[in-house]
This record gives C-alpha cells, structure tokens and sequence, in this order.
C-alpha cells in the first residue's frame, strides 16, 4: 500500500506496483467517498460550510452528495435526532448498499447533547452503528476534516472500530498570539 | 391601551370574569372555564374588540414538582392570545382547570388557526379540547404515552419507538475517554497512514 502511494504520487516510470487487491480497493474507497447528508439541526450550517469552498471537503474526494442511500458510501448525521425520527435514520441506514460508513456530526448527534429528555435519541449509535463522532456544538470544519480525515484513515485500514475526533490542542504561544489579534481587531 | 377589551368583557360577562389586569400593555382576563367559548366569540366579533388574529394558544402547569401541590386555584390555566388587525390591540384571556381531567371547549369554530395549538396543547399538557375536529398528538408519537410537559413527567424520561442497538448505553458513547481514539496516541495520523498495513 505504501509503495502504491509512493509511486503513484511522486510519478515513477516502473508500470508494475507490486500490492494486495484489498488494499487497492480500500485506497480507492477512501478517495472517493459519495456521502448521504442526513441534516436535520444547526449543525448543517458548519456542514455547509465545510463543504463549501473555504474548507473545501472536495479536496479529500469526498465533494459529491448523493441524495439517494442507496448510491452513498458515508452517512453524515448532522444534527439531533428526535425519537420520532429514529426509525427513519434507521431505514435510510438500511437502504444504503455496502460497503457503508457512518458519521456522528456534533455533540447532539454523538451522544444527544444537553436534550436529556423524551424528544432525542441520546447519542446516534443506539440506532445505527457509528464509526467516527466529531464532538463539538457545532464543530469546527477543522474537526469536521480530521474527522473525514479519521475515517479515511479508518478505511484505508479496514478498523470498524468507533473513534471520536479529539479536542483541537492549540500550539504553545497560540492563545497568546490569538488574543493579540483580537485586541488589534477591537482597536477602534 | 387595550384596556378597552377588558372593560368590554367587565360590562358585558360581569359574573363570569373573575379577575383582570394589566402590565405595561398587557392585559389578562381570567374567566371562568364554562363561559370559555362565548367570551372568545364576543372577543372576536364585538365591535369594540374585533380580535381576529390568533397569536398563541398554551397551558401552564402550577404543580410543584417538589411538593406535589398546586399552590394556585387550579393546576392547570390554559390561556390564548388574540390581537386585532384593524383596532391595534391585544389580549391575552385564561381559565383554570382542575387537575383531574382538564377540558374546556375549542375555539376551532371561532379562530381556525386555534387548531393546531389545541392539538400541542392536548400533546404537550393533556388538556381536552371539546368538540375539536381533529384531536390527535401534533409533534409526537401515537405510541406515546402521558403528557411530556406536565411537571409530574419525570423529565429524563425517554419512550424510544424503535430498540436501541444492543450493547449502546443510555447516554455513553461507545468508548471511554482514551480509548479508539487514533489521534489522541501518539502515533500522529499521517505516521499510521504510512504505515504498511
């Protein structure tokens, strides 16, 4: 695998790359990845926002929606979703084809969020399987690429573990650059 | 300002208002539950008044969850709001209800827009609405049971439709706050994915 993307990325001239097929197939998988936006909150807006332009998902072969499951690859869960809706999230994840993948957008659909009560479903994996939660409320597109990022990874690897993108750690002297940043801003 | 339609309501249902007020323009009627129907048709087609936009229509519960006791003269007031267009003035008109089995007449007949507030209303709180067209849960689930919003409701209490996965807890991710968590080791992302698999 590793020689693959050596080869293929830097151009060598030999013609034969010596690898298993399933590694082949999980690098082209994870290259090319149609997603199913299952938006039902505010968290679609930093969705749009990650796919648009700025942050660009296109860039990690993951540009093209799919409004139908049965032609997607990933379901992004975007949003809370209420008890009344479980069993609809659940048929959309039935109807899509494998191999499938599925993402937790946000803290509400992650684990409910602070709707600890009869309207939410506490967390998406009680419905359907998960394999990578992107906490935050809304989170960053930062997140919301290490989280594509992770799954990728995922993929590539064939982990169907669950993982969770960790919080962002600001380099050393950030904050205090940040806050001067913002002091210039306030200036009037 | 819309003081007019209390003095209205004083003149004409004298024995049937049992108190008014008014704060900083807004103006309340309590009205006896019986007398529900009537005063919603006088409020709306008395010259004086002529309310005829249906603002809001909602209930309140006066159980203390902690004591288990209405302090009020009954648990629940329903209440609606009605503004006219054309006179420029609003009011708000409530009833008390007992706790046992609240009902009260629907005002379909007289603001169609009351409709689909009664049914959240008979969602949310319970509260029977006489006579309405159509009375059925508006925003949950047929399956449902109780009424979510009175406070005897225990408030994390959840009736999923459809069986949780096996093996999810209520709650709790899947994992602990270590665990499957590539990039939280420290291996980066980009070493493991050069790695040869």
């Amino acid at each position: 695998m590793a020689e693959l993307e050596t080869h293929v990325l830097s151009g060598a001239e030999s013609a034969i790359v010596p690898t298993r097929f399933d590694a082949l197939l999980n690098w082209a998988r994870k290259y090319s990845l149609f997603q199913y936006p299952f938006v039902t909150a505010c968290c679609g807006m930093e969705f749009f926002s990650t796919a648009s332009p700025r942050y660009d998902l296109a860039r990690f072969g993951a540009e093209a929606p799919r409004f139908s499951p049965r032609q997607a690859d990933v379901l992004w869960v975007v949003g809370t979703i209420s008890q009344r809706q479980a069993p609809v999230l659940r048929r959309i994840y039935e109807q899509m084809t494998e191999p499938k993948w599925v993402i937790a957008f946000g803290t509400c659909a992650s684990c409910g969020g602070f709707y600890d009560n009869y309207t939410s479903v506490p967390g998406i994996d009680k419905i359907v399987p998960v394999d990578v939660f992107i906490p935050g409320c809304p989170p960053r597109p930062e997140a919301v690429l290490d989280g594509l990022m992770l799954l990728q990874h995922k993929i590539g690897t064939g982990d169907r573990t669950p993982v969770s993108v960790k919080n962002t750690q600001l380099p050393d002297g950030a904050e205090t650059q940040l806050e001067r940043l913002y002091q210039i801003r306030m200036k009037p | 300002m819309a003081k007019i339609i209390l003095d209205r309501l004083k003149a004409k249902f004298a024995g049937d208002v049992l108190e008014t007020s008014s704060f900083r323009g807004d103006d309340v009627a309590v009205v006896k539950a019986e007398r529900w129907r009537e005063i919603a048709e006088f409020i709306k087609t008395d010259a004086e008044c002529l309310c005829d936009y249906f603002v809001d229509l909602s209930v309140i519960d006066n159980l203390d969850p902690q004591t288990e006791e209405v302090d009020r003269a009954g648990r629940f007031e329903v209440y609606y709001i009605v503004y006219s267009v054309t006179k420029k003035h609003r009011v708000r008109v409530k009833a008390r209800l007992d706790g046992e089995s609240p009902s009260i007449a629907t005002l379909v007949s007289v603001w169609s827009g009351a409709n689909w507030m009664e049914r959240e209303a008979w969602d949310m709180y319970g509260v029977d609405f006489e006579g309405h067209p159509d009375q059925r849960r508006i925003l949950l689930y047929e399956e449902f049971k109780g009424h979510p919003l009175r406070k005897d409701y225990p408030a994390n209490r959840a009736q999923p439709l459809i069986e949780y996965r096996e093996g999810t807890h209520n709650k709790l991710g899947p994992f602990l706050q270590d665990e499957g968590m590539p990039l939280n080791r420290s291996v980066t992302l980009d070493e493991r994915s050069h790695k040869p698999s």
